[in-house]
């Protein structure tokens, strides 16, 4: 199980990062929820996979019957998946302004903050 | 189901069961206060002519709490509160110590100038639009980064700065701001991708994420855990943060952008955060992965300084220009990383608390200029002189304690940079300082010349609108104030450093608060 997690990390990290790299950032966007999401599937692989069965304790006992799957990276993704989430919302609602107010999403384009012929300092007094 | 339970669980052991004491709550305090006053903001939203009178009052509270909680922690050593009562490694630590809670008191200084700047700086419609419950939000991530004491949790906090500070930035909405705030958004939320990466495999080999608890098995595992390769992503992912060299041009593409009272903050503490979390992750937690790396380190720290210091001497625009010179600043904190040694890292740990304060004056200083000058630009902005003679010994100041030179507070950090370089032989990391420090002098002391003493480029001084320069000076006096002291009795700051230096070097005080039994190693 792990083998088979680990190469579909392994392959979302690739798409994630080929996609950062690109020059628009829509697809820069797409590739950042994957990245996020190869993140969430390192955290669970990396809490160990066992056998689905959820960690409650019968009542007379002490101790679970069987081994039970590990609920802190559960909740470490949640917690994870919750703030990408959002972070991702705001992304998209921002490179939506940007494309109406600048008129491109091609990272080339976008020079408004650092114009391409900047003037020089004032070089004598 | 039946209602009642037949068997009395023990719970000793396992929860804590005495009630934290009154004054160890101060530990949460610092996140508490501007969470709450933050929530209050928001509720507050039409109510503008109150926002910048509570904001101080909530500062204020605030840095009462950091200071109460750095006298306590100074006097007993690492304060630890855990949440939900479960014992750590389960429940949530919040650890205080001495590089924590002083680090957190410096910043909310900061943000306490800020607040008080702001007051000029943000109009009705920057309030209603929520500045100061961002402002507030964003010091509870900034406060809660430094004062938590589990990975994951210091992720979150990171989280939670991070958001405040893209609404922060985009507020205006300017096709600038726009353009700055997607380059800071992303290129920031990968590095904080790149932390949660490792901080899952930290998990993975360790099984906890509690920092001390980390600390004290991580010897255990040496052997058999890729923990180079761990320290590497928390290097990379820290140092994006940061804005160390190859990762840093998210910095100048966004700090000139956003109002001028943000880019102080920001200028002034956020890429510390970084600093910190490199000093926490990777001297308190991996410190032999770090001395393996320290030649790599050195080589990223001498670039930032002189690259950063270069690409001042290049602008034209004050605040573009002071954009550089927080990355060499940041340069020249990994100096003292990449050294390791106690006076290397309380040499950063100084530079930290002084370039906070330096860094954010500095900006405050630029506001001034346009204020009172009418531009932002070099090459339109001078005689300043004229009319402003405070002004231009405050300037003075400000371009001495970054530069490095006396009677301000950057120079006695970089005494210490420069002596533990040529004590650890790396003559030439002393040489990176010297000359950034010749360099940054050369880069402010341009800028002195041409906004203050050379006469004003259109004849007589521009109009300007009305500025309340009384204001800005309280502002800017509330941080060269602390400057001042710095520079002329370093001696408590040095001991502070000197104390929270050997809080991480040697963890085992930090250990012995989170498990008080059977803890220490």
């Amino acid at each position: 199980m792990e083998a088979v997690l680990s190469i579909t990390v392994g392959i979302f990290f690739a798409v994630g990062i080929y996609l950062i790299l690109s020059k628009h950032i829509i697809r820069i966007l797409l590739g950042v929820t994957i990245f996020g999401n190869a993140v969430n599937l390192t955290i669970f692989t990396a809490g160990r996979v066992v056998r689905e069965v959820p960690p409650i304790i019968p009542e007379e006992l002490d101790v679970p019957a069987s081994i039970t799957a590990n609920p802190l990276p559960q909740a470490l993704i949640l917690t994870a998946i919750v703030i990408s989430f959002s972070f991702f919302a705001f992304l998209l609602v921002l490179a939506f302004r940007a494309y109406q107010e600048l008129g491109t999403d091609d990272t080339d384009g976008m020079r408004v903050a650092e114009p391409e012929r900047e003037e020089l300092p004032p070089l004598g007094y | 189901m039946a209602g009642e339970t037949s068997k009395v669980v023990d719970l000793t052991g396992k929860m804590v069961l005495d009630p934290v004491p009154l004054a160890d709550w101060l530990v949460v305090a610092p996140v508490a206060i501007p969470i709450v006053a933050g929530a209050i903001f928001l509720m507050l939203r039409h109510e503008t002519k109150l926002h910048g009178w509570l904001a101080l009052v909530a500062l204020t509270a605030t840095l009462g709490a950091n200071i109460g909680l750095l006298a306590r922690v100074m006097e007993n050593g690492p304060l630890v509160m855990t949440m939900g009562r479960w014992l750590p490694p389960f429940g949530i630590s919040f650890t205080a110590d001495t590089l924590g809670a002083s680090m957190s008191l410096v910043a909310t200084l900061v943000a306490a100038a800020c607040g008080v700047y702001s007051v000029i700086d943000i109009g009705r419609v920057g309030r209603r639009y929520g500045f100061y419950a961002f402002m507030l939000m964003m010091m509870a991530g900034v406060n809660g980064a430094f004062l938590t004491g589990d990975i994951f949790n210091l992720y979150v906090w990171f989280e939670v700065f991070l958001i405040s500070s893209f609404g922060l930035l985009v507020l205006g909405s300017e096709h600038r701001q726009l353009d700055g705030a997607t380059k800071y958004a992303i290129l920031n939320l990968v590095g904080t991708m790149l932390f949660l990466t490792a901080t899952a495999f930290v998990y993975g080999i360790f099984g906890t994420l509690n920092m001390a608890d980390i600390a004290r098995s991580v010897d255990g595992a040496r052997d058999t855990a890729p923990l180079m390769t761990l320290s590497v992503l928390y290097l990379l992912a820290f140092g994006m943060k940061a804005a160390a060299f190859p990762v840093n041009f998210w910095l100048p593409a966004s700090y000139h952008t956003p109002r001028l009272v943000t880019a102080a903050l920001f200028g002034g503490v956020l890429t510390k955060v970084g600093i910190y979390a490199l000093l926490r992750v990777m001297v308190m937690l991996f410190p032999p992965e770090l001395e393996r790396l320290s030649v790599l380190v050195a080589w990223v720290a001498g670039a930032t300084m002189i690259l950063g210091t270069i690409g001042a001497l290049a602008q034209t625009d004050l605040r573009r220009l002071l954009g550089f010179i927080v990355i060499s600043g940041v340069g020249v904190m990994l100096a003292g990383l990449a050294l390791g040694s106690a006076e290397g890292l309380s040499g950063t740990i100084f530079y930290a608390f002084h370039s906070m304060i330096a860094m954010t004056a500095l900006y405050l200083l630029a506001g001034m200029m346009k204020g009172l000058g009418g531009s932002y630009s070099l090459a339109k902005l001078g005689g300043l002189y004229v009319g402003y003679p405070l002004l231009a010994a405050m300037a003075l100041i400000l371009i001495l304690a970054a530069a490095g030179l006396p009677p301000a507070s950057g120079l006695w950090p970089k005494v210490m940079l420069v002596r533990a370089s040529l004590d650890a032989g790396a003559p030439w990391l002393a040489f990176a300082i010297l000359a950034t420090g010749f360099l940054t002098t050369l880069a402010l002391g341009r800028v002195f010349i041409l906004t203050i003493w050379r006469p004003s480029p259109a004849g007589e001084m521009p109009e300007v609108e009305p500025y309340p320069t009384g204001k800005a000076y309280m502002a800017l006096g509330v941080l060269i104030l602390p400057i001042l002291v710095m520079g002329l009795y370093p001696d408590p700051f040095i001991k502070v450093a000197g104390e929270a230096t050997a809080g991480i070097l040697d963890a085992s005080g930090y250990i012995q608060s989170v498990f008080p039994q059977g803890g220490g190693e």
